[in-house]
């Protein structure tokens, strides 16, 4: 038997050191082209896979080490309607610049903090508690909350109060099946949030220099809460939620400014009284607690009456005209009739 | 080797503005590349301001006349980079909306204190020529003390558009107490005040 030397192995046979250390992103993207040349095949499949959304992963992006429960859940994610509020036609917001560009101070301060700065941050096992004005209070694990909820595309504009905006493909379910699941009392107002404090893993919370009082808080009206548009996403682009985006689980509110959209969520509080929030608390002049999308009414720092769609280059000149509730009128604003909105902005 | 240090400065102090122009042909500033440049051009307009205020403090520990012949033009660059800073805002963050230029700088308290310590700066470098300060005499010197209130509306500027991280303000805004503290210190001693 002829046993050859090293040196008789051809350079050519001898697979890259880079391919090597993505084996395994490189196995699970030859598995999604198989996946999907299989899907092409068989159309009634292709709906239920990933390859059937409207804004699938695309080829080489995605997080490596999703938990397994996304690994079950994701594989029957209900695709995106050809229409208005849960669809738009506006192109989206490339999956580099929507997992690069992001306001969460907990990893840092600048834009691209978060994608650089969140290495560390472990969004599974998780556990979120449930308190307050609850028929079934108490912790639980994040896959027993989304055992009974199916997932679904939704593509909605994103509108910071910076005065950017992007078109995001999120993948979650509606937050109102979410209360329903723990049966909130007649008291329950309002609903409040909380984000995870990990000094370890976020160098935000270290910064000597961050002005914000951790945790995050947010909080919706109980009609708010239940509004068929507001969802609590745990996906992006068909893939897991990366860090710097709020995974495991976050809330998307399109018809309000971004900030109120709280990320990796680790309590739900239902309660009677208007929660306090983060920004509100800050500079209560500037963010209000409703905080809708409003082209009337600006901020002291940036007005709101129009919108840098991103990602921008210099000479397209994607500078356009912000819409009441950020177009999501038709769905919300009945939820405010009777409010004067420059006064509870 | 005296003659070279001026054009040395000057195409150092080119080299942010080739930078960003590099960045801006590569397309690297990033999805929101307006919001990127005027960052970017603000930083340098008080930096080169806070290098020019310190020139005059360095020639008088060290002696060294050379310092202070640099003064007028660090400043032009200081002046430089505002106007950038200027037509970025105008060109890219406000798509050229002219109705909206006049009402950002009433409503807008950190846009009135930007502009403010633009038009001190312009009326600097327009009287900056040997030719008005010959004809401005004693007048000059008292035009050209507005920079420290420049230098102040530029930090106020900066700490009013963060958001939260404060660092960099406060860390300008610590120079340039510096350079104003030793301003004050050395015509106490000298008795000029």
């Amino acid at each position: 038997m002829l046993i050859k030397k090293p040196s008789d192995i051809k350079p050519s046979e001898i697979t890259p050191e880079s391919v090597f250390r993505n084996r395994r992103q490189f196995m699970n993207d030859s598995g999604k082209l198989i996946l999907g040349a299989a899907a092409g095949g068989l159309p009634a499949i292709a709906s239920a896979q990933s390859g059937g959304l409207k804004a699938p992963t695309p080829i080489g992006k995605g997080v490596s080490n999703a938990p397994a429960w996304w690994q079950e859940k994701s594989s029957s994610i209900k695709a995106a309607p050809d229409s208005e509020p849960y669809y738009t036609g506006e192109s989206l917001t490339p999956y580099d610049d929507v997992t690069s560009y992001n306001n969460f101070y907990e990893f840092g301060m600048d834009k691209r903090d978060p994608s650089t700065q969140s290495g560390d941050f472990k969004s599974d096992p998780w556990s979120v508690e449930i308190s307050g004005e609850v028929a079934k209070p108490g912790v639980y694990n994040l896959e027993d909350i989304l055992k009974p909820h199916d997932l679904e595309e939704r593509i909605y504009r994103l509108r910071c109060v910076e005065a950017w905006s992007m078109v995001i493909p999120w993948t979650g379910f509606p937050l109102a099946e979410l209360i329903k699941q723990f049966e909130p009392t007649s008291k329950a107002k309002y609903v409040e949030f909380e984000t995870i404090i990990d000094a370890d893993s976020m160098p935000g919370i270290r910064s000597r220099f961050a002005i914000v009082r951790w945790p995050y808080r947010e909080g919706l009206r109980m009609d708010e809460a239940m509004n068929p548009l507001t969802l609590m996403a745990v996906g992006v682009y068909g893939d897991y939620l990366p860090s710097q985006n709020g995974a495991p689980m976050r809330l998307i509110v399109p018809w309000k400014y971004g900030f109120k959209s709280i990320k990796s969520i680790v309590k739900i509080n239902f309660r009677e009284t208007e929660p306090n929030t983060t920004w509100n608390d800050l500079q209560s002049q500037e963010y209000g607690f409703f905080a809708n999308v409003n082209p009337a009414v600006h901020h002291p720092r940036w007005r709101q009456d129009m919108e840098r769609r991103l990602p921008q280059t210099l000479f397209s000149r994607q500078v356009i005209e912000t819409r009441p509730f950020n177009g999501y009128g038709d769905q919300v604003a009945s939820m405010y009739s009777g409010m004067d909105l420059a006064r509870y902005y | 080797m005296g003659k070279f240090i001026k054009p040395l400065i000057f195409i150092l102090a080119m080299v942010p503005f080739g930078v960003l122009l590099l960045r801006v042909v590569f397309n690297e500033l990033g999805p929101d590349p307006a919001q990127e440049l005027a960052m970017e051009t603000g930083e340098w307009t008080l930096r080169f301001l806070l290098v020019t205020l310190a020139l005059t403090p360095l020639q008088r520990l060290t002696g060294m006349i050379v310092f202070t012949r640099q003064r007028r033009m660090l400043g032009l660059f200081a002046l430089f980079y505002a106007t950038v800073h200027f037509l970025v805002w105008i060109a890219f963050l406000l798509g050229f909306r002219w109705f909206a230029i006049v009402e950002e700088l009433i409503e807008r308290p950190y846009i009135t204190v930007g502009f403010s310590a633009y038009l001190i700066l312009l009326a600097l470098g327009i009287t900056s020529p040997k030719s008005m300060v010959r004809r401005l005499g004693r007048n000059w010197k008292r035009l050209h003390r507005l920079v420290y209130l420049a230098g102040i509306l530029g930090i106020v500027h900066l700490l009013w558009i963060l958001r939260t991280n404060i660092s960099e303000a406060l860390l300008y805004g610590g120079i340039l107490f510096v350079l104003l503290g030793y301003r004050v210190y050395y015509s106490r001693g000298r008795k000029i005040l």
